[in-house]
């Protein structure tokens, strides 16, 4: 048996591949053509796409004895040092290394394969933009990061990719960096992100001290006993109990972990920046603000999720706030009008049905939710991206409608996503969605208030289809709104971009249907398959637990799904289509709902008056205290005195240490008066100087001139 | 023949009329003119001597003072314009740079 083989051992080079290729586009981009930007950024993503399918191919063709996990350790990241933990003095260290599992076979796969039909979209999307080979650049260090988030093989490595995603998430969002809306719009993204990573900062600490490790776990390496994973030192913990299920400790890490994953995640309180930023290019959103880095949330607190099993509290904030979230969002999009916006919250409300599924301990649901999210999101975005490009840019619902036969290449994947995210039987969200709604009943059947939380589910899904449905509606249904101008010229996208929308649309469809024995009352083997990474610890004293329901329950509540499903696309026919006006009347008669919810609850508003303006207040009094007090008293002060001391020592200077200096050199000159005297520098003087030496001589000797004069004849 | 008392009295009058015109005049010109009549006095004098004696090397020294006159009147014009460019003047009491 050739395990691990070329693709497992090569593990390491699926984040390298893009990583060089954003080296290359950091170095020589600017350089390059078009054509071989496209190269090596969509190429190198290919291959990423090539490698994690190699590996998670052969991961899947195991023996059956054999676990499906394989971890590589490529150096010693963090050297080891002694650190004081709960179990006492501990030596700490972290690698840098990966780790496959069927937890992040899913995500790898999701990640590159959805990757690199963005990537392929945005070459078409892309084309008549500035920055080019910036833009793809950074398209890929964001697959770098990403990869290595889901890849890592200990908390701290994620946590490098979680900000490695945060700062590519930022760089993109302001792509349009002269414009002052998507600028601010980068920076409040990163800073509502840092908030949350101030908690899984300090989560992240609090599982080094607590467990000494932060490697998830010990398995998959080709010596475990030599390593300590978190996994195998909460069971040995557990085992002898020295901490018991529901210790405070694991809740508090939980919920700080669950702050990093509300801030990336776009959870309540820390959704406000994703609407926002929509302001970065398209393909953008559907990569990183749909399809992958807002599900890292998911995928951390899954990864995590043996500590969230016995941590039951913070489950519960986690149910209560994804599904408070889910409700919250979508009423929020049921009246936005800008279409990008609207699959914002569309997006937002997704994500808090993945945390509902992880709040009720539905791990593996949340996962399928989350991949069959990512196609039909990155399907929505990149058909709402191909509109905007048809109408040159046009992004209101109001000023679309009747583009369902102008551009049938995006109308026609778009609205099998909308059948997907809405929950239509056979499509993926219907399975996925149902998944989650069946848990949460499920869980009802043993604990009476999860009811709530899959009533609010349910409700959900009607308010989901209402407003995907007008959605779709307004943009491709019904009489034109398009501007007489911009009507000639509505154009079909070129392939590139509707390639991947085929593409994307045939997986919105089918990728459910891995939940496809549920139907029959079978175990979904897609959750079969992810059991191991999420199987969590033993317990003896408690555990989440599952009640059990039979067949025409199963069928009961999909049927219940669907019937608010239809109830939406039914409410959305009427005001929508059939009478377009009568939304515009409904709206008029409850002005005070409908203002309400276009200012999106006014929580930005809240949020300025709560927290940002206060901050502005702490600023404005600390510039005040800086200019007066540092600057005023300190800095000024400082050089005041200099200023007095430097007079003091000039004047010393002057007087005292020159004046000796001075009459020192007075001295000499004073003597050398009469000398000087004779240098007058003009050579008539000279001349005389020299005739008087001369009479002077003729004086001394000049009677031997005379004697000799006289001796002549 | 004449007595050389007569030429030494020539050769005395004319480095006299050079050596006032070297201390009085102001133009640098005339006093490099005043310097050639030293020159010449001098070679009055060495001519002088050499017929006198009836030694030719005095001539011979003459013949080299007369080249040596040219050169140094080259030399010197060629100063005094100079410093003209620079000062723009050529009297004698305006050029006090050999001072210190």
């Amino acid at each position: 048996m050739n395990f691990p083989g070329y693709f497992l051992s090569h593990l390491w080079l699926i984040p390298l591949f893009p990583l060089a290729s954003a080296t290359a586009m950091f170095f020589f981009g600017r350089r390059l053509q078009k054509d071989a930007v496209n190269l090596f950024c969509v190429g190198s993503v290919f291959l990423s796409f090539l490698h994690a399918t190699g590996a998670v191919f052969k991961l899947l063709t195991l023996p059956a004895n054999q676990p499906r996990v394989y971890q590589q350790i490529l150096f010693q990241w963090v050297t080891p040092g002694a650190m004081p933990t709960s179990t006492g003095l501990v030596n700490f260290a972290a690698d840098w290394g990966y780790l496959l599992d069927p937890l992040s076979c899913v995500m790898i796969i999701v990640v590159t394969f959805v990757g690199f039909l963005i990537h392929v979209y945005s070459i078409g999307y892309m084309a008549h933009e500035g920055g080019y080979y910036r833009f793809f650049g950074y398209l890929n260090l964001f697959m770098f990061s990403m990869l290595t988030l889901v890849l890592a093989n200990n908390l701290l490595l994620l946590f490098v990719g979680w900000e490695g995603v945060g700062l590519c998430s930022y760089l993109l969002i302001g792509f349009y960096l002269l414009k002052k809306s998507a600028a601010d719009a980068g920076r409040k993204a990163f800073i509502v992100n840092r908030i949350g990573d101030a908690g899984f900062l300090l989560g992240l600490l609090l599982v080094a001290a607590t467990f000494g490790t932060v490697r998830f776990t010990s398995q998959g390496l080709a010596d475990p006993a030599a390593f300590s994973g978190i996994l195998q030192t909460l069971a040995s913990m557990i085992s002898q109990h020295q901490f018991a299920y529901g210790a405070p400790v694991f809740t508090a890490i939980a919920l700080l972990l669950f702050a990093g994953a509300a801030g990336k995640s776009a959870q309540i309180p820390l959704y406000v920046w994703l609407p926002d930023a929509m302001e970065g290019p398209t393909p953008v959103s559907a990569l990183i603000h749909a399809a992958t880095m807002v599900t890292a949330g998911v995928y951390m607190v899954a990864r995590m999720s043996a500590i969230y099993q016995i941590a039951p509290v913070a489950m519960d904030v986690v149910a209560i706030i994804g599904a408070t979230t889910a409700i919250f969002a979508a009423t929020m999009a049921i009246v936005q009008t800008d279409i990008k916006k609207v699959l914002a919250y569309s997006t937002i409300s997704q994500l808090g049905y993945m945390f509902l599924a992880l709040g009720v301990g539905a791990f593996a649901a949340g996962i399928f939710h989350l991949m069959t999210h990512a196609f039909f999101q990155a399907l929505l975005f990149l058909g709402a991206g191909s509109v905007m490009h048809s109408l040159s840019g046009q992004q209101d619902i109001r000023k679309m409608g009747g583009l369902r036969y102008a551009i049938p290449a995006t109308s026609v994947p778009f609205i099998i996503a909308t059948l997907a995210i809405t929950g239509v039987p056979g499509l993926s969200g219907f399975f996925s969605k149902n998944e989650i709604l069946g848990h949460a009943f499920n869980r009802h059947l043993m604990v009476d208030r999860y009811l709530a939380l899959w009533a609010v589910g349910l409700v959900t899904a009607g308010l989901t289809s209402f407003y995907m449905f007008r959605l779709l509606f307004e943009t491709f249904y019904g009489m034109s709104r398009v501007p007489v101008e911009a009507e000639g010229h509505i154009h079909e996208s070129p392939k590139t971009m509707t390639v991947p929308l085929m593409i994307l649309a045939f997986f919105s469809i089918v990728s459910g249907w891995l939940a496809l024995p549920v139907l029959w009352g079978e175990e979904s083997p897609f959750e079969r398959f992810l059991e191991p990474s999420l199987r969590g610890v033993e317990t003896d004293t408690g555990a989440i637990t599952f009640g059990h329901y039979t067949l025409p329950v199963e069928y009961a509540l999909m049927a219940a799904s669907v019937a608010f499903v239809a109830l939406g696309f039914w409410l959305a026919y009427k005001l929508y289509l059939e009478n377009p006006k009568l939304h515009t009347k409904l709206a008029a008669s409850w002005p005070r709902l409908h203002n309400f919810l276009m200012h999106k609850y006014y929580v930005d508003e809240i949020y300025d008056a709560l927290f940002v303006n206060r901050i502005k207040d702490l600023s404005t009094a600390l510039v005040f205290f800086d200019a007066r007090v540092i600057d005023g008293i300190g800095v000024d002060g400082a050089g005041w005195l200099a200023r007095v001391f430097s007079r003091l020592s000039m004047w010393w200077d002057k007087w005292v240490v020159d004046a000796l200096v001075n009459t020192l050199g007075w001295f000499p000159k004073f003597l050398s008066m009469p000398v000087r005297m004779f240098q007058t520098g003009v050579f008539s003087t000279y001349a005389v100087f020299i005739l008087i030496g001369l009479a002077i001589l003729l004086g001394v000797y000049g009677h031997h001139v005379q004697m000799f004069v006289l001796t002549l004849h | 023949m004449m007595p050389i008392g007569h030429y030494l009295f020539l050769s005395l009058a004319l480095f006299v009329i050079g050596a006032i015109g070297v201390i009085t005049r102001r133009n640098v010109i005339i006093v490099l003119m005043s310097i050639e009549l030293i020159l010449n006095a001098v070679n009055i004098n060495l001519v002088a001597f050499s017929r006198y004696f009836g030694d030719v090397a005095g001539q011979v020294f003459a013949l080299f003072i007369i080249a040596d006159a040219a050169a140094e009147a080259a030399v010197g014009l060629g100063i005094i314009i100079a410093f003209f460019r620079n000062r723009e003047t050529v009297l004698a009491d305006e050029m006090d740079l050999l001072k210190w």
